[in-house]
């Protein structure tokens, strides 16, 4: 086949962050039951990890305040991987205690973009982090890494692929099984995207590296096309492209799913998702949003034969 | 005329994009005066036509179509087009390409001042037939007519073949076929070949594949792709043909210009964004991303209308 012959992996997971990322920057603030039922549509689509919610203050994320009430309500579905996110050993006890069976934490390529977030240095993060890993490794919960800011931060501008090598190697190290790397503005290009993939693949391994780019600045597909082509087989994405840039106002985030899965289809790469099934999650949450799709795929199917 | 010129440059090309290379330069075809206000719903007025055009000669660009000669029957859009021809300022150094589907259109766009036309041929039977009511071996005839004059006047042709990556009426389109409608126009005399995604359908997959077929009948250095963004593809599709060697891109500013398929969905992939993602990769295109993106803020404002440009609309700081 196709992807056998060219050098690109046959098959690459894809973690769906659109209930957890996505509605997390959305202006709209989205009910309960309505998270509860965007999480189970996605269960059914084939789709193997969906980021559920995040167990963070709700004075800081209000829009995952019921963070509790999600992870309890929703269906699990067998082989699909429901990971929360665990900023803290508190918020870790609590997501285990409410059913969580994963967890993340989130690291950053950079001090500046690390001490606005969380008021802390990259050292001193990676200290809480290590703190959750051990707990979740002592109840064998496995942890994902994430590394913001990989290919630029909104507030020191480039960032070097030797600092994201380095902080995804602390996470890796500590016990993280994956770390996903993310464009978090969008600024990257398949130049940089190369660049940082090269610096980064000398310390992890190739199967514990993921790509979570936003597509910002139009970029995401052609990055995660170059990172594929590096042997990536891991990417994250948002249903209907939901959650955009806190960094640039009216600016779009993550990169839509349905476009991933479209481009991915294409080239004959298996993910076991089924996009018909993931456009029709898109379009409930969009409903429920009152809002468009960001997904070109979606927009285009939605309005096919409907010739002008 | 440039198809010899590009025959000495294709093994040094072929080569490159053999280890993987990209370009280092690329050339971007601004089509936004023309296949992007063509699909536009707004008809613009003939001073923000030239105005936009204006603008666009200043950024570095080295080709922008300009419009197009045909009935405004057909495309009331650019029923203009001797008056833009005539009123936009033609810098030196740049090309102001525009369509001439037939021989009548030829004869005007000359008289108008045109240096350089294009024709437009499909890879879809039905596509022809539904466009211009006939077969693409008789679209091909009536363009002999049109190589013939320019020949004579030494005026260059660039061929467009749409429908290369699907079609709307026929669904997947062969790259043999691609490949065979691709020769017939650069055998005739056009030096470049334009290769459309017209419906935007194509993904890196398809995009390789065709190529490959094309590239067989048809020197590298003559080939340019023309990415439509319906379906979010353009720019993965776009980064495929420059790694395979293709170092001629087309883009509309603003990513001006619907898809006439889908209603709603996008077109063209926006210049902004192209020129963004070459910037990265160290391409030089000569062009200045501000002053386009200025250019896209214009043509919006004129059209009442938001860009379709991500980077436009990010214009982030930092």
């Amino acid at each position: 086949q196709e992807s056998k012959t060219s050098g690109l992996p046959e098959y690459v997971k894809i973690v769906e962050v659109g209930p957890r990322d996505g509605l997390q920057n959305e202006k709209v603030i989205v009910p309960t039951d309505i998270k509860i039922e965007l999480i189970n549509q996605l269960s059914k689509t084939g789709l193997p990890a969906i980021e559920v919610t995040s167990f963070v203050s709700s004075k800081w994320v209000p829009q995952m305040a019921d963070h509790k009430e999600v992870m309890r309500g929703i269906e699990r579905y067998p082989g699909v991987q429901y990971p929360v996110l665990t900023p803290n050993l508190q918020g870790f006890h609590s997501a285990i205690a409410a059913g969580a069976t994963e967890v993340s934490v989130f690291g950053a390529a950079s001090e500046s973009f690390s001490k606005m977030n969380i008021n802390c240095s990259i050292e001193e993060s990676i200290d809480k982090f290590e703190e959750v890993v051990k707990a979740a490794r002592n109840m064998n919960i496995p942890v994902r890494g994430y590394v913001s800011c990989a290919l630029g931060c909104p507030y020191e501008g480039n960032i070097t692929p030797a600092k994201v090598a380095e902080v995804s190697k602390r996470l890796y190290s500590m016990g993280c099984y994956e770390i996903s790397l993310g464009d978090t503005i969008g600024v990257g290009t398949p130049g940089s995207m190369k660049r940082m993939l090269e610096a980064v693949m000398k310390e992890i391994p190739l199967n514990a590296l993921a790509v979570h780019c936003h597509d910002t600045y139009g970029q995401a597909l052609a990055n995660i096309l170059t990172a594929i082509q590096m042997g990536v087989a891991v990417v994250d994405s948002s249903v209907a492209g939901l959650g955009g840039c806190p960094y640039a106002k009216g600016a779009t985030g993550n990169v839509a799913t349905e476009d991933v899965i479209y481009m991915l289809n294409g080239l004959g790469i298996n993910t076991g998702v089924d996009l018909y099934a993931v456009m029709e999650a898109g379009n409930f949450i969009c409903t429920a949003l009152n809002k468009k799709t960001n997904s070109k795929v979606a927009q285009a199917s939605f309005n096919i034969g409907t010739v002008n | 005329l440039g198809s010899l010129l590009s025959f000495p440059l294709s093994p040094q090309v072929s080569a490159a994009a053999a280890a993987g290379a990209f370009p280092k330069r690329v050339k971007v075809v601004e089509v936004g005066p023309r296949d992007g206000l063509q699909n536009e719903k707004t008809i613009v007025p003939t001073p923000v036509k030239i105005g936009l055009i204006n603008m666009l000669s200043e950024t570095g660009l080295q080709v922008i179509e300009a419009t197009s000669f045909v009935s405004p029957k057909w495309v009331p859009q650019m029923a203009d087009h001797t008056e833009v021809m005539q009123g936009i300022n033609k810098i030196p150094g740049v090309s102001y390409p525009v369509l001439t589907p037939n021989l009548k259109g030829f004869q005007a766009a000359v008289a108008a001042g045109a240096k350089e036309v294009s024709i437009f041929g499909a890879a879809s039977e039905l596509f022809t037939k539904k466009n211009i009511n006939c077969s693409i071996e008789e679209s091909l005839e009536r363009f002999g007519e049109v190589m013939t004059a320019a020949r004579a006047a030494s005026i260059p042709v660039r061929g467009y073949v749409s429908c290369v990556l699907g079609c709307p009426y026929e669904g997947k389109i062969s790259p043999a076929k691609v490949a065979e409608v691709s020769k017939k126009m650069y055998s005739m005399g056009c030096y470049e070949i334009s290769l459309g995604d017209t419906i935007g359908i194509g993904t890196p997959g398809s995009m390789k594949e065709m190529l490959t077929a094309v590239m067989k009948e048809v020197p590298v250095g003559a080939l340019a792709v023309h990415c439509h963004d319906t379906y979010g593809q353009a720019l993965a599709n776009v980064l495929v043909a420059l790694q395979m060697g293709v170092s001629v891109v087309d883009a509309s500013v603003a990513g001006l210009g619907g898809c006439p398929y889908a209603q709603g969905a996008s077109g063209n992939v926006a210049t902004e964004d192209l020129v963004y993602m070459l910037n990265g990769l160290g391409i030089h295109t000569g062009v200045d991303l501000q002053k386009l993106m200025d250019t896209g803020t214009f043509i919006c404002n004129a059209l009442n209308r938001r860009t379709n440009s991500k980077v436009s609309q990010a214009n982030c700081r930092l």
